[in-house]
């Protein structure tokens, strides 16, 4: 062998273990979750089952995770958090991304600065500036109202950067064009501008609605009492674990993985579009 | 201003103009202020705030370094952050390189594809999956007792256990800028310093990593970022058995609101945090020589 077959090995191998780093861990929790055991470990394999999802212990009490009313809330209060971030961050990010194409001022590096820092900032800081804020200003404490407000200062953040990346490649001369043609600047953005934002609007909101349902750190702070799925999560893990927590996580996992490759498909088709229309 | 006003007309630049100072002013400058004006007061009742001992001072910032259990603890947390970012780089260098520079055409996007799936996974179910492992009944323990090393299984919580799930769990947020970085590089150019006879270390110092430097101080900051600023690899990480004693000084933080209700000293130690992020985002903006628009891409 010479050195340079003996180096690629060497890296075939460690592309290897790297990928099995990645996914073997997750493989395993996906596994225990249909594992008959009590405790949530892959080995010994005791036996192919679904009670972790549906089911009954041998006492007859409900061990599945269908069957517990908590989680049930804490799915839905994910759910309208995400909802409410989306509504609050794509207009605040494309108010945002309008905005710095727009301007020509010496300032625009540091407004925008200003405006991405939530992204470099730690998820706590986000969540305990907000609570300290909106209690003592306004007297909103924690719940799902400052849960949504919370994650948007960053979220809207992540949103803009969408925008400003498709705004990027937008040809100012149509907007020249129809205002040329007597059209009002309302009619531009409504009938120009957004239908060409489109496909990076539909990607913000997806973008969006997952980061705030995957968030912790954040939301910790700013919940209250209330309970979301992340935080029922990991409250399960710290008190009485079962398989159940595993069979959250299938679901999850395959609805990212569902969620993810249709975002890549249709990002990368509307890649392919828009080369095909400058080239 | 006027700009605004003028491309979009009075009532849509006025509404965008709101939009952009409402989130500017309410959701990301005054509550920043808000916790830096409450780290500097006392932790008063509520009748006496605003009374003649509400005022600034730096008693708060005084207590986390002459307390020295919260030091110790403010102190751990940023080495361990560091070093999980250094092991993060050194892992993950050789695979965007490769994947970036040498695997080509549909390989290349299935292994792409094989990066983005994970990262989409969230960060407390990839602590999870790391926490079944090293659990009493997980596979680590169940390897070591079949290999006859241990006849009982080992408590393996503790300060590794918390760094192994934040090197997993933010892993991706170093892999994907250095991936970006390397993949903008002219392959020519490597070619150009081999044709020359450059060794490989070599190319890597002088042509891979200085046009990768943006990449790097991404990857390093995002990944510092988040181990040092995240409660849920700590607080998950610490229901192993033997790992209550591995606490994050964000779980102090977390306390200090919510069990001791000192939101004063709690803002304090937030914007501790906030000041040893930011001390970092400097630093490697220094070291690798890139601006802050470099950065926040």
């Amino acid at each position: 062998m010479t050195a340079n077959r003996v180096l690629g090995f060497f890296i075939g191998l460690y592309l290897c273990v790297f990928f099995a780093y990645l996914f073997l861990p997750l493989v395993f929790m996906v596994a225990a979750a249909f594992n008959d055991s009590r405790f949530p470990t892959m080995l010994p394999w005791q036996g192919f089952t679904l009670d972790w999802f549906y089911g009954f212990d041998s006492r007859g009490r409900a061990i599945g995770l269908f069957q517990d009313a908590r989680m049930g809330q804490a799915i839905w209060n994910s759910i309208i958090i995400g909802l409410g971030v989306i509504a609050i961050s794509l207009p605040v990010g494309l108010a945002g991304a309008l905005y710095l194409q727009t301007i020509r001022s010496r300032a625009k590096p540091l407004i925008y600065g200003i405006m991405v820092s939530p992204i470099l900032t730690p998820g706590v800081i986000l969540g305990i500036s907000t609570l300290v804020f909106w209690r003592y200003s306004f007297g909103v404490g924690g719940g799902l109202l400052l849960a949504m407000i919370a994650q948007s200062t960053f979220i809207a953040a992540y949103c803009m950067l969408l925008f400003m990346a498709r705004l990027e490649r937008f040809d100012r001369t149509q907007e020249e064009a129809a205002l040329d043609l007597g059209a009002s600047q309302t009619l531009v953005l409504r009938r120009i501008l957004l239908p060409y934002l489109m496909p990076a609007i539909l990607s913000a909101a997806f973008i969006a609605f997952l980061q705030s349902f995957e968030n912790y750190n954040t939301t910790l702070f700013v919940i209250g009492t209330q309970d979301t799925l992340t935080l029922n999560i990991a409250s399960r893990v710290r008190l009485g674990l079962t398989p159940a927590v595993n069979a959250i996580g299938v679901i999850m996992i395959v609805l990212t993985i569902v969620g993810a490759v249709v975002y890549e498909i249709l990002r990368r088709r509307e890649a392919r579009r828009s080369a095909a229309l400058a080239g | 201003m006027r700009d605004v006003l003028h491309r979009f007309g009075p009532a849509t630049g006025a509404l965008v103009l709101g939009t952009v100072a409402l989130w500017v002013i309410l959701l990301v400058v005054l509550p920043q202020l808000f916790m830096i004006d409450m780290s500097l007061r006392p932790n008063l009742p509520p009748a006496a705030r605003g009374g003649p001992d509400d005022v600034w001072s730096m008693s708060n910032y005084v207590t986390l370094f002459t307390n020295d259990l919260h030091r110790a603890i403010f102190w751990r947390t940023i080495v361990s952050a560091a070093a999980v970012t250094i092991l993060a780089l050194v892992v993950c260098y050789p695979v965007a390189y490769y994947l970036a520079q040498e695997v080509r055409g549909p390989t290349a996007a299935i292994f792409v594809l094989g990066l983005i799936i994970p990262f989409w996974v969230n960060e407390i179910l990839r602590t999870f999956s790391w926490f079944l492992i090293l659990s009493r009944n997980g596979l680590f323990n169940q390897v070591l007792m079949g290999l006859g090393i241990t006849a009982e299984p080992l408590n393996l919580g503790g300060v590794g256990a918390v760094m192994l799930g934040m090197v997993y769990a933010y892993i991706l947020f170093m892999v994907f800028p250095l991936y970006n970085a390397i993949e903008s590089l002219d392959k020519n150019q490597i070619e150009a310093a081999r044709d020359l006879g450059a060794s490989w270390p070599r190319i890597h110092a002088r042509v891979v990593i200085p046009h990768a430097k943006p990449g790097i101080a991404v990857g390093c900051i995002m990944t510092f970022m988040l181990a040092a600023g995240t409660v849920a690899v700590p607080q998950l990480m610490q229901a192993l058995p033997g790992g209550t004693n591995a606490r994050w000084f964000t779980q102090i933080i977390y306390s200090l609101f919510f069990d001791g209700g000192d939101w004063n000293a709690g803002s304090a130690y937030a914007f501790a945090l906030l000041a040893a992020c930011i001390v970092f985002i400097f630093v490697m903006m220094r070291l690798f020589k890139v601006g802050i628009a470099d950065v926040a891409k």
